[in-house]
């Protein structure tokens, strides 16, 4: 708890010249992207990856609130995306697809959630916290395969996507990906003024040393509590914006592995610099598209029941992949694109 | 006599049955300086701890200003006047030394539910903070990353933070551990001009230090207090020489 985080504390002007191009860079090319992908050929397909990235990209940076700036490895976080998703998807079902009644909800319930099982977790530390975390995440999940009016096990089908002030505008992949752009946007502001602010600082404080936090002062269960709802309503707005996007609900979305992704997205992009968890998401989310692929050019020497099993198998490339990646760029991809702006 | 500014009455802690703090009564007048000395496991770190709320206490009770304040937690404590630095270096290494301070002096001053406007930026809380770290020497080493500040500097540092704190009673657990004769004069100093301003408890190795700083001295031995009287009475006490001070130089 009390290490020497590499990234994402000090002072503020260290910070501003950290913070750099690769925030700019990374929107700018949210942005660009769907012009581009009308040239692609494939538009559907490019939207709807880079929509998926965005979603992660917004769970994810809404865990490296708790996770990199308050140090608190929080491993049930799927729950949330399941409360959001859930909400879209029960509304919907009964008639209300207004996202003005929608969003409201899942935040809400998302923020009870938090609320409740953050107050307990939060009177553990260290490896407890982490165990009754996913606890909770299990509780959430099993409590979704029950509800067999919506799908039990097997999830259901939404039908329809959330409405805007009554009009069916997200119906159209492009407009729903500039929906999430602009969600992703508003929220990295958001998070960016948090982490800075008397709040965020705090927050930060607690990570590197709650005994000293306390010695002048401070509660750091009342700060943790109120960032762990933050972040929990952002991960329900993400599972908002996914149950919308693959118009399908299911338990998946919170299983422990869904949680257990999106703290490797978080390790993976660099802890404790809010854009670099929506780089670990894009990474994570387009090595998993395009690894098989891969893997199926890459083994053109091989011969074809081999190269069909290589490519099967991807994940045992992906799993060490991934470990290496984090073993070897410490402070994950941001602590990489930041040596190489010294070196 | 006017009324004690702490007051420590039969306090006890034990492990078991290892007694680490057996019965200390304590009284200490505002504005002076009051030394606890000891051999090493007297219990002074642990009493220190006691008094800030970082160990509950086993019976007895802290009484500060009037209010007794055996049960409340540390955080409440400080909020009450009652400050602390700790014998092993306890700072935010990531954080520049002015913010370390910065975030003590916003501890007391107005609410940290505040998520929008930059803290960094706020000039009440950083100026108050500048005037701490002068106060203790560390002016010039504001933006430092206190993780990088020398061992003495972190000293310093801790006493700074301490200080933003605005104590009514500063508990210090050795500042001068580990410093060097540079660093200690300099410390020895701020705590000579802090003295008026406060009231100070102090735990400490440094005899020099100790007896030209302190008003009064107790001798802690076995979780006991064993003597408490004037600098002067305390070395001439024969109990406390063959307990303690038999060998070493004062």
């Amino acid at each position: 708890m009390t290490a020497r985080a590499p990234s994402g504390s000090g002072t503020q002007t260290r910070f501003g010249r950290r913070l750099g191009l690769a925030p700019f860079l990374l929107f700018a090319a949210f942005a660009v992207a769907p012009f581009l992908a009308a040239f692609s050929g494939a538009e559907g397909y490019v939207l709807s990856l880079l929509t998926r990235v965005m979603i992660f990209g917004l769970a994810a940076m809404s865990l490296d609130l708790i996770l990199g700036y308050g140090a608190l490895v929080s491993f049930g976080h799927a729950a949330f995306l399941g409360i959001g998703a859930y909400a879209v998807g029960i509304l919907a079902s009964q008639g209300s697809a207004e996202i003005l009644i929608q969003v409201p909800v899942a935040l809400a319930a998302s923020a009870l959630f938090a609320l409740v099982t953050g107050a307990i977790s939060l009177r553990t530390k260290g490896v407890y916290f982490i165990m009754i975390t996913l606890a909770f995440g299990q509780m959430l999940f099993f409590l979704a395969t029950s509800l067999a009016a919506y799908g039990g096990d097997d999830g259901m089908t939404v039908p329809e996507r959330s409405r805007l002030f009554g009009s069916r505008l997200l119906e159209s992949d492009l407009a729903f990906y500039w929906a999430c752009f602009l969600c992703l946007l508003a929220l990295y502001g958001l998070l960016r003024a948090i982490v800075g602010s008397r709040f965020g600082r705090v927050l930060r404080g607690t990570r590197e040393n709650p005994v000293r936090m306390e010695s002048i002062g401070y509660h750091p269960f009342r700060y943790q509590l109120a960032a762990y709802v933050i972040s929990g309503m952002m991960a329900g707005l993400a599972g908002c914006l996914m149950a919308n996007q693959t118009e399908f609900i299911s338990p998946a979305y919170m299983t422990w592995q869904r949680s257990g992704e999106l703290i490797f997205m978080v390790v993976l992009g660099g802890l404790g610099s809010l854009h670099g968890a929506i780089i670990g998401a894009a990474a994570f989310l387009l090595l998993e598209e395009f690894l098989p692929e891969f893997l199926h050019a890459a083994g053109f020497l091989l011969q074809d029941d081999m190269r069909t099993r290589l490519v099967e198998n991807w994940k045992m490339i992906f799993g060490p992949l991934l470990i290496l990646i984090v073993l070897f760029a410490r402070g994950g991809i941001m602590g990489l694109l930041r040596r190489g702006d010294h070196g | 006599m006017a009324e004690p500014m702490l007051e420590l009455r039969h306090l006890k802690k034990a492990y078991g049955a290892l007694v680490v703090t057996d019965d200390v009564s304590l009284s200490v007048q505002k504005g002076t300086l009051h030394a606890i000395i000891g051999p090493n496991g007297a219990g002074k770190t642990t009493l220190i701890h006691q008094m800030s709320g970082l160990l509950p206490s086993g019976s007895g009770e802290v009484v500060l200003d009037g209010d007794t304040i055996t049960r409340l937690p540390m955080h409440e404590r400080v909020r009450r006047g009652l400050a602390r630095s700790f014998q092993i270096t306890s700072i935010l290494p990531g954080f520049s030394a002015l913010e370390n301070v910065a975030m003590a002096v916003q501890a007391r001053s107005g609410s940290s539910f505040r998520f929008f406007a930059n803290a960094s930026r706020e000039q009440a809380l950083n100026e108050e903070a500048t005037s701490c770290l002068t106060t203790v020497g560390l002016g010039e080493r504001a933006g430092v990353p206190a993780g990088l500040l020398s061992h003495g500097e972190k000293r310093q540092l801790e006493l700074a933070i301490a200080l933003a704190t605005r104590p009514k009673v500063l508990l210090l657990d050795e500042p001068l551990a580990g410093t060097g004769h540079d660093d200690s004069q300099r410390v020895v100093e701020t705590l000579r001009s802090l003295k008026e301003r406060m009231t100070i408890i102090l735990i400490e190795h440094d005899m020099d230090a100790v007896f030209s700083l302190a008003d009064r001295v107790s001798v802690l031995v076995y979780g006991r207090v064993i003597a408490t009287d004037t600098p002067a009475g305390i070395r001439a006490n024969p109990e406390v020489r063959a307990a303690y001070l038999g060998d070493e130089v004062i």
